[in-house]
């Protein structure tokens, strides 16, 4: 088991290096190494999966340690854990994975830099993996950064367009804001228990090695990284933004997997996660929830639609984890990951389309991506119709859907939470009231994409069905949606029984002093809440859907008219809530303020003054040692004084040589004089 | 008493004249002729040490060759002056500087 | 005189009767043959010799000359000294002193010691004559 593993994480890694370094040089830029290397990560996952539901263990787990280093005492390890939940995640990863790696050899067909998008959707796809099977809480930052790192890359995959560029940008930096908190939170967990391990840290917690105060704080901080990673309020900005990749990386990283990293570490941390940081939790996704669903509604583009919608989705998700009924938190990610992988691609298939058109036309200017350039595509394209009404019904959580079931079974747990804590009743007000926004704006788009009189006929004239290798992946996607693939192997669409739920069981709390319910018992309420929620969100699915159709298919009701009536909430909705102005104003401009002081402390004090200043000074000194000890001194004076004694004594013992005979005679007797006065002496 | 002793000092009268006549005339024949009194004060010595000091008639035999010897080195000289004269205009023998510096 | 006269013909004049007096104490010393040979050679030919020099080298300048005036003050110092040492060494030295008697045939005496005890200088002597006449000869060649 542990060499799939490993297998399943290297593979797309070497598909990554090999792309990057010959891609471009193989035949068709070697698309298909990434294809490839990612189909045999699906099959291994398949295979893993198929030993999974053999065993049908809900116990099933293997741990695999390595030690990476030790310095006596600091000892670092790192590993792979592997349990059902990881088995699963990892057939989502891969599964989406080679739909989208499959769905991109047509959607980016003719890009310019179409080797490199594949190199960076294997090393995407191999942090993913990464992240699922960490077992130590420094693998999975290791790989939660990479993550980062691959989405940035692929955001900014047009980075000639300023847009894509910030918006890559954008996402980095948001997600380390989260980081930061992450790692403090990691950091507090450590010095706590001395290991990064999850099965030391869970045993550190559980022997009350932290406080309830420091746990809550500590948890908190590392759900600051989910905060980031799955676009919550109030870091949820850079998910709208991050719509100006390449819709294929949109559906990967930013529909079913990379923002499920962060709900995948609230899952995994759940049982360390004190009451206080519980609602902490329940209540930013409750508020996400219904925030993100607010501003999808009055949405034009149809990717930002969905982005906001995935951040509602998010939310959900959180809440869901919030309240206690975190494995359906998981089984949502789940169902979401595939319908809405679906959504994105379907969009991509008419944006396509949409392009194909303009093109033709030779219209530059006109936004493919804007709802309202579109309208009657559903005799046009069939398949991409058909297979996004299917998704789209999965996601309002509409009866025979994978949706259906997840969504119930949250909105089931925050019932049952909200019944046992009536103080937190917004909490279900949150939740239904996105149920309801949420099978709303959908819908909307739906009517508006593939309903009514196209807005422009030369247009309309010019869509036809995208190509197979998009459309495969649609299908298999849509095909996915219905219940019946987690019900096995049992046959109800209205019980979330199955195989899934009986795998991944809920473990109890590990926080010590009992402060959290223990898993059965939270099972045991959502029971009872289960009738009445189900209830709920089939009427509120339905009334959602009832008032699209009478604003968007019907038109009885006017769109435009509503707009005005409500004029402030359609203002806060299409802005967004001004939450990006708001950071603008009040936290990168100060920032920037801020570096400008500093870079000109820098430049203008420092490099000017002491820098030069040492230059000069190196200057100056070097003048005198230079010109006026070396030259002035040793050479005029010392060197050259030797030289003109010298010459000096010379000339004065020239003049000896007269040239007379008679004076050299007058020296040869002084000298007989000389050596005769010697002798006597 | 006529004494070795005196010829001795006469001899070395005329040696130290001659020597001061070497060095300082500045005629290149005066010099000779300088040089000329130096030897006969070595011949008066030879003949003094015949007569008193046992040296016999070596003594004389070496005057002799003595004064052969200035016959010769005189003639050799005058030529010598002689060229210088031709050469330089003049025998001012202060002139033949040209081994100055 | 010799040396000190500023005339050279004087000089020379002084040198004769230097030589003469030289002669003379020759004679005195029992050495007639040389005093003779003296007179001879040296007046006769020598002095002869210097006089045709000073004849022949005095067309342009005339005959009147001045001692050069620094070497005069340090040579005659210098000469004085040697004088002094010269004259005071043979003061203080304790000669050989062998009374000679007086040779009756002093020619014969010499002709025979130049013979057999003197014979090699003799030659070579006369070879040095002969070099010096030589000499003489190519150095007053003319220049070609």
């Amino acid at each position: 088991m542990v060499n799939y593993g490993i297998a399943i994480l290297l593979l797309p890694l070497l598909a990554f290096v090999a792309q990057i370094f010959v891609g471009k040089r193989l035949p068709r830029n070697g698309d298909w190494v990434s294809v490839g290397a990612v189909a045999l990560t699906l099959c291994l996952s398949l295979a893993m999966f198929g030993v999974m539901l053999v065993k049908y263990d809900p116990e099933f787990s293997v741990d695999q340690t390595w030690t990476w280093f030790d310095l006596g005492s600091l000892k670092v390890q790192i590993g792979i854990l592997i349990d059902n939940v990881t088995v699963v995640m990892l057939l989502v990863v891969s599964l989406v994975s080679t739909l989208v790696h499959v769905y991109s050899t047509a959607y980016m067909e003719g890009d310019l830099r179409y080797s490199r998008y594949f190199a960076f959707l294997s090393l995407f796809t191999f942090s993913m993996n990464g992240i699922i099977l960490a077992n130590s809480l420094l693998g999975i930052y290791i790989f939660w950064e990479l993550v980062g790192l691959s989405s940035y890359l692929l955001i900014g995959h047009w980075f000639e367009k300023d847009s894509a560029s910030d918006a890559a940008k954008k996402a980095f930096l948001v997600n380390r804001v989260g980081d930061i908190g992450m790692f403090i939170g990691i950091m507090l967990f450590f010095t706590a228990t001395g290991s990064f391990l999850f099965r030391d840290v869970f045993a550190g917690v559980e022997s009350g090695l932290l406080s309830t105060e420091t746990l809550t704080i500590a948890g908190l901080c590392l759900f600051a990284g989910a905060i980031g990673k799955s676009a919550q309020f109030p870091l949820h900005v850079w998910l709208p933004d991050a719509m100006e990749g390449p819709t294929p990386v949109s559906a990967l990283i930013h529909a079913a997997t990379m923002v499920a990293a962060g709900v995948y570490l609230t899952f995994r941390l759940f049982p360390i996660f004190t009451p206080a940081a519980l609602t902490v939790i329940a209540y930013i996704g409750g508020f996400t929830a219904i925030f993100a669903a607010i501003i999808a509604v009055t949405q034009n583009d149809i990717k930002k639609v969905l982005a906001y919608s995935t951040v509602s989705q998010l939310g959900y998700m959180i809440l869901a984890m919030g309240v206690g009924a975190y494995t359906y938190g998981l089984f949502h990610l789940v169902t979401h990951a595939a319908f809405k992988a679906g959504l994105f691609l379907c969009s991509g298939s008419v944006i396509h389309a949409m392009h194909h058109a303009y093109h033709e036309l030779h219209d530059h200017e006109s936004d493919p991506q804007d709802m309202r350039n579109m309208g009657g595509m559903k005799s046009k394209m069939k398949t991409t119709y058909l297979t996004m009404l299917i998704c789209t019904v999965a996601l309002a959580g509409v009866p025979f859907t994978s949706g259906f079931l997840s969504k119930d079974a949250i909105l089931a747990g925050t019932l049952s939470f909200t019944m046992h804590h009536p103080e937190h009743f917004l909490l279900a007000l949150f939740g239904f009231g996105a149920a309801f926004l949420t099978a709303f704006y959908m819908f909307r788009l739906v009517f508006m994409t593939f309903y009514g009189e196209p807005v422009r006929r030369e247009v309309y004239d010019n869509i036809h069905e995208s190509p197979s290798a998009m459309t495969a992946p649609l299908v298999t996607l849509a095909t996915l949606s219905f219940f019946l693939f987690f019900t096995l192997p049992y046959f109800n669409p209205f019980s979330d029984h199955g195989w899934f739920t009986v795998l991944i069981e809920a473990q109890d709390s590990v926080v010590p002093g009992h402060l959290n319910p223990p898993a059965n018992e939270i099972a045991g309420e959502m029971h009872h809440a289960h009738m009445p929620a189900m209830f709920l969100s089939i009427l509120i699915a339905f009334s959602g859907i009832g008032l699209a159709v009478l604003m968007y298919l019907q038109k009885r009701i006017s769109a435009d008219d509503m707009a005005v009536k409500l004029a402030l909430p359609y203002k806060l909705s299409f802005n967004k809530f001004f939450v990006d102005e708001t950071y603008q104003r009040y936290l990168i401009n100060p920032s920037l303020i801020l570096a400008r002081m500093i870079a000109f402390v820098d430049w203008e004090l420092y490099d000017k003054y002491i820098v030069n200043g040492f230059g000069k000074v190196s200057v100056w000194f070097s003048r005198i040692v230079g010109i006026r000890w070396d030259y002035d001194i040793l050479d005029q004076k010392i060197v050259d004084g030797i030289g003109r004694s010298i010459s000096f004594f010379g000339s004065g013992l020239r003049l000896v040589q007269t040239g007379k005979v008679q004076n050299y005679l007058v020296w040869v007797l002084a000298g007989v004089i000389m050596i005769y006065v010697w002798q006597t002496i | 008493m006529v004494d070795l002793n005196s010829y001795l000092v006469i001899g070395a009268l005329l040696f130290s004249l001659g020597l001061f006549g070497v060095i300082t005339r500045r005629n290149g024949v005066a010099v000779l002729m300088g040089v000329e009194l130096i030897l006969n004060a070595a011949n008066i010595n030879f003949i003094a040490f015949a007569r008193f000091g046992g040296m016999d008639f070596s003594g004389h035999v070496f005057a002799l060759f003595v004064i052969v010897m200035a016959a010769a080195e005189a003639a050799v000289a005058l030529a010598i002056i002689l060229n210088i004269f031709n050469n330089l205009g003049t025998i001012n023998i202060d002139e033949a500087d040209q081994l100055k510096q | 005189m010799v040396v000190f006269s500023k005339n050279l013909i004087y000089s020379a004049m002084a040198l004769l009767f230097t030589l003469m007096g030289v002669a003379g104490l020759y004679v005195f010393l029992w050495a007639d043959f040389i005093a003779v040979t003296q007179i001879l050679i040296y007046v006769g030919g020598i002095l002869v010799l210097i006089i045709f020099g000073i004849m022949l080298t005095h067309r342009i300048t005339n005959v009147r000359l001045s001692h050069s005036s620094i070497q005069q003050g340090v040579g005659g110092a210098i000469v004085l000294v040697i004088f002094l040492g010269l004259t005071s060494m043979i003061l203080k030295a304790p000669w050989y002193r062998a009374t000679a008697v007086e040779p009756q045939e002093t020619v014969r005496q010499i002709g025979r010691l130049l013979m057999i005890d003197y014979l090699l200088p003799f030659e070579v002597a006369s070879v040095l004559l002969l070099a010096a006449l030589m000499g003489a000869a190519l150095l007053s060649r003319k220049v070609d």
